[in-house]
């Protein structure tokens, strides 16, 4: 490389930081503006707090969560909840349970093989009971008679299994439509869902029909309005400013603590 | 507030009624002042309601081009439950106690059983609930009997032109309870100048007589706190500590009724814990409160004046600073301060004698539409008070033995107390 062109270089990167430094200075200016007033430091602020902070999970990618959460709270009010209301609507009651009682059924595959890889005996055993007997008795989970055999239902899921084993909760995570989880969990929710995918392919219970798409995304969809009818949480609506704060709390408590392992008595 | 509620207890499915109830002819099973306060009424006690109701929500615009600040994005107007019968009707209009929303549970139990009467209802947040502070109240800094009935009558007008066309009401009553209780007195008495609803009859449920005293036995449970209530951190770590602790000692399926449950009957928390953690959950209240407030006035009581604050913005040190305040440090520094620049020689004392029943005591005797409902055990009143309720309403006074502050609430009886008031 000759001298000039050298400098030349030298001038061109010189040129670039320089256009960067006027671009991202103007975007400061953009930002504040300019008839805004000083700010002046409350009465009471951070600095004088001497006490053990609480209720607080790790959330490094706090303002990324905070726009999901926006993001959730839209999605519900103008599509998600009036396509559930309609639902509701439609639907008698007695159908919507129904319904539930399929999907929750079916849910008990991913309890099942997490149960497994948790080598909980009784407690697979208890889910293979329900699952045998939901699906038979239950006429495929429409009916719960497992419940009032005595037979207890065990939520689990990838995410409790890894935590289960020792893994941390990781970041706090706003997961698109689904809401609250953390970097563990939105990877197990990957690895139940890749789980689910390979039984249904190796099952293909519609393989021989024509509508084999249609049928799969009708129950997709009605699955995805089933989970949402059944949950009662609504952004926003407790109208508590700290709303997001007791969610995230609330949440990542009870994920450690359903997870966890059992102490020995004492 | 109903976050904690939701964490300790939500309902108590299996709980041995007959063994624990006193033989005084009152069914209402949990003794204990606080404990009642937290576990509420148990599940299977709670009468059951028709799944069907005719129900809309009301998105009030009270106070026409009020600025909301980026940060309350989501607050859009003022919301209220609207529950209507298809035939003539009285109204009812429910004010939902210190902090709660149209939809705490224990307002639509009532709005339920008072539908299930062949009422009209209209729920109404609590005037200092972050919502009402944003979208209705004038002045957004809450705690002003006076004010705040102020704020809940132009609540009540708008809802009622809002509906209006799409009912018939034969006549209107009033009920709130605790804060909303007292605030209802005062409701009513700017209804005798105003005349809009002519209320037939106003039942106050569990209502403080005074709010600093009220105010200053909640604070005491504060003080129950190992280390005083700037240790409440530490404290919160701990019981949590203790509640995970706890579950993963025992064969517990997950957090639910049986969990919680085990936790009442093992007590697993000490009295002080117990009233520690009611203290707790009404300073976590209060913080939404000052926050909201200070926000909406630009205040610079917990955020610096003149910051804008983003939706996305983190809140995490604001609710950490305002957790740690008291009901004192918000009178002393904020409220007081507030009226004394807006009425000069306005001194502390007037200001907290004009916060209570006593100062339209006159009104309150002379009208014939007043019942009271409360509790012999409900901590926010002493005995001194609960005599004053007795003399004040005399025979419309019904004192139960036991159910704490608002335990009982959701109990049949009470529930059928409360309807035959209005009938």
């Amino acid at each position: 490389m000759t001298v000039s062109r050298y400098r030349a270089c030298r001038v061109l990167v010189h040129r670039i930081i320089l256009a960067l430094v006027l671009l991202l200075s103007l975007a400061g200016c953009a930002g504040t503006r300019a008839n805004t007033p000083a700010e002046v430091s409350p009465m009471h602020s951070i600095s004088e707090f001497r006490d053990q902070r609480f209720a607080e999970v790790a959330d490094p990618w706090e303002g990324f969560n905070r726009s999901m959460y926006r993001f959730n709270f839209y999605f519900d009010k103008y599509l998600f909840l009036p396509v559930v209301n309609g639902y509701e609507f439609v639907t008698p009651t007695f159908l919507q349970e129904r319904i539930s009682g399929f999907f929750n059924n079916l849910g008990e595959v991913r309890n099942l093989t997490n149960s497994l890889f948790q080598l909980k005996g009784t407690e697979s055993v208890t889910t293979l009971g329900r699952f045998v007997t939901n699906s038979t008795f239950g006429l495929g989970g429409l009916f719960d008679p497992a419940t009032s055999f005595g037979l207890e239902r065990h939520d689990e899921d990838f995410g409790k299994t890894l935590g289960y084993w020792g893994a941390d909760s990781g970041p706090y995570l706003v997961l698109p439509i689904l809401g609250p989880s953390s970097l563990r969990d939105a990877g197990g929710l990957a690895v139940d869902s890749g789980i689910r995918y390979g039984i249904y392919t190796a099952i293909d219970p519609f393989g021989n029909s024509d509508d084999a798409f249609a049928i799969t995304s009708g129950i997709t969809t009605l699955e995805a309005i089933d989970t949402r009818h059944q949950q009662s949480f609504r952004y926003y609506e407790s109208g508590y400013p700290f709303e997001y704060y007791m969610v995230r709390f609330f949440y990542h408590e009870k994920r450690e603590i359903e997870s966890g392992k059992p102490l020995p008595a004492e | 507030m109903m976050h904690l509620r939701m964490l300790f207890i939500t309902c108590l499915l299996l709980l041995p009624v007959s063994s624990m109830a006193a033989d005084d002819g009152y069914g209402y099973p949990i003794p204990g002042s606080y404990e009642a306060t937290i576990l509420g009424t148990p599940a299977s006690l709670i009468p059951k309601f028709p799944a069907k109701m005719r129900t809309r929500q009301l998105v009030l615009d009270v106070i026409p081009d009020r600025q909301i600040p980026p940060v309350f994005f989501y607050d859009t107007g003022l919301r209220c439950t609207f529950a209507y019968q298809e035939q003539k009707a009285p109204l009812v209009f429910l004010i939902a106690g210190a902090g709660s929303s149209d939809r705490a549970p224990k307002l639509l139990t009532m709005m339920k059983a008072f539908y299930q009467a062949g009422f009209h209802v209209i729920t109404l947040p609590s005037p200092s609930l972050a919502n009402f502070i944003i979208s209705a109240s004038q002045s957004s800094v809450p705690g002003d009997l006076t004010e705040d009935a102020a704020d809940l009558y132009r609540v009540m007008e708008t809802a009622w032109k809002q509906v209006e066309s799409d009912i018939e009401v034969s006549s209107f009553h009033l009920c709130g309870y605790s804060l909303g209780a007292s605030q209802a007195a005062f409701v009513a008495k700017l209804d005798e100048e105003r005349r809009v609803f002519n209320f037939h009859k106003v039942l106050m449920i569990n209502p403080p007589v005074s709010l600093y005293n009220s105010a200053t036995r909640i604070e005491e449970l504060v003080k129950q706190i190992p280390g005083g209530s700037k240790k409440q951190g530490i404290f919160f770590n701990k019981m949590l500590a203790k509640f995970s602790q706890y579950y993963r000692y025992g064969n517990f399926v997950a957090i639910n009724d049986d969990f919680l449950y085990s936790i009442y009957t093992e007590r697993l928390f000490s009295r002080e814990e117990t009233a520690g953690l009611i203290g707790l959950t009404f300073r976590i209240n209060l913080a939404g409160m000052i926050f909201s407030s200070d926000v909406m006035t630009n205040g610079g009581y917990v955020v610096p004046k003149n910051r804008l604050l983003s939706a996305t913005d983190s809140l995490f040190d604001y609710f950490l600073v305002s957790t740690h305040l008291s009901f004192f440090d918000y009178l002393n520094e904020y409220f007081y301060p507030y009226f004394q620049k807006r009425r000069p020689g306005l001194t502390k004392e007037a200001l907290i004698e004009s916060e209570s029943l006593r100062s339209i005591e006159g009104y309150l005797k002379s009208s014939a539409k007043f019942g009271v409902m409360t509790n012999e055990n409900d901590f926010i009143l002493t005995k001194a008070e609960l005599d004053y309720l007795r003399q004040v309403f005399g025979e419309r006074t019904k004192i139960y033995p036991r159910g704490g502050h608002l335990g009982n609430l959701e109990y049949q009886e009470n529930l059928d107390y409360m309807v035959a008031f209005f009938k």
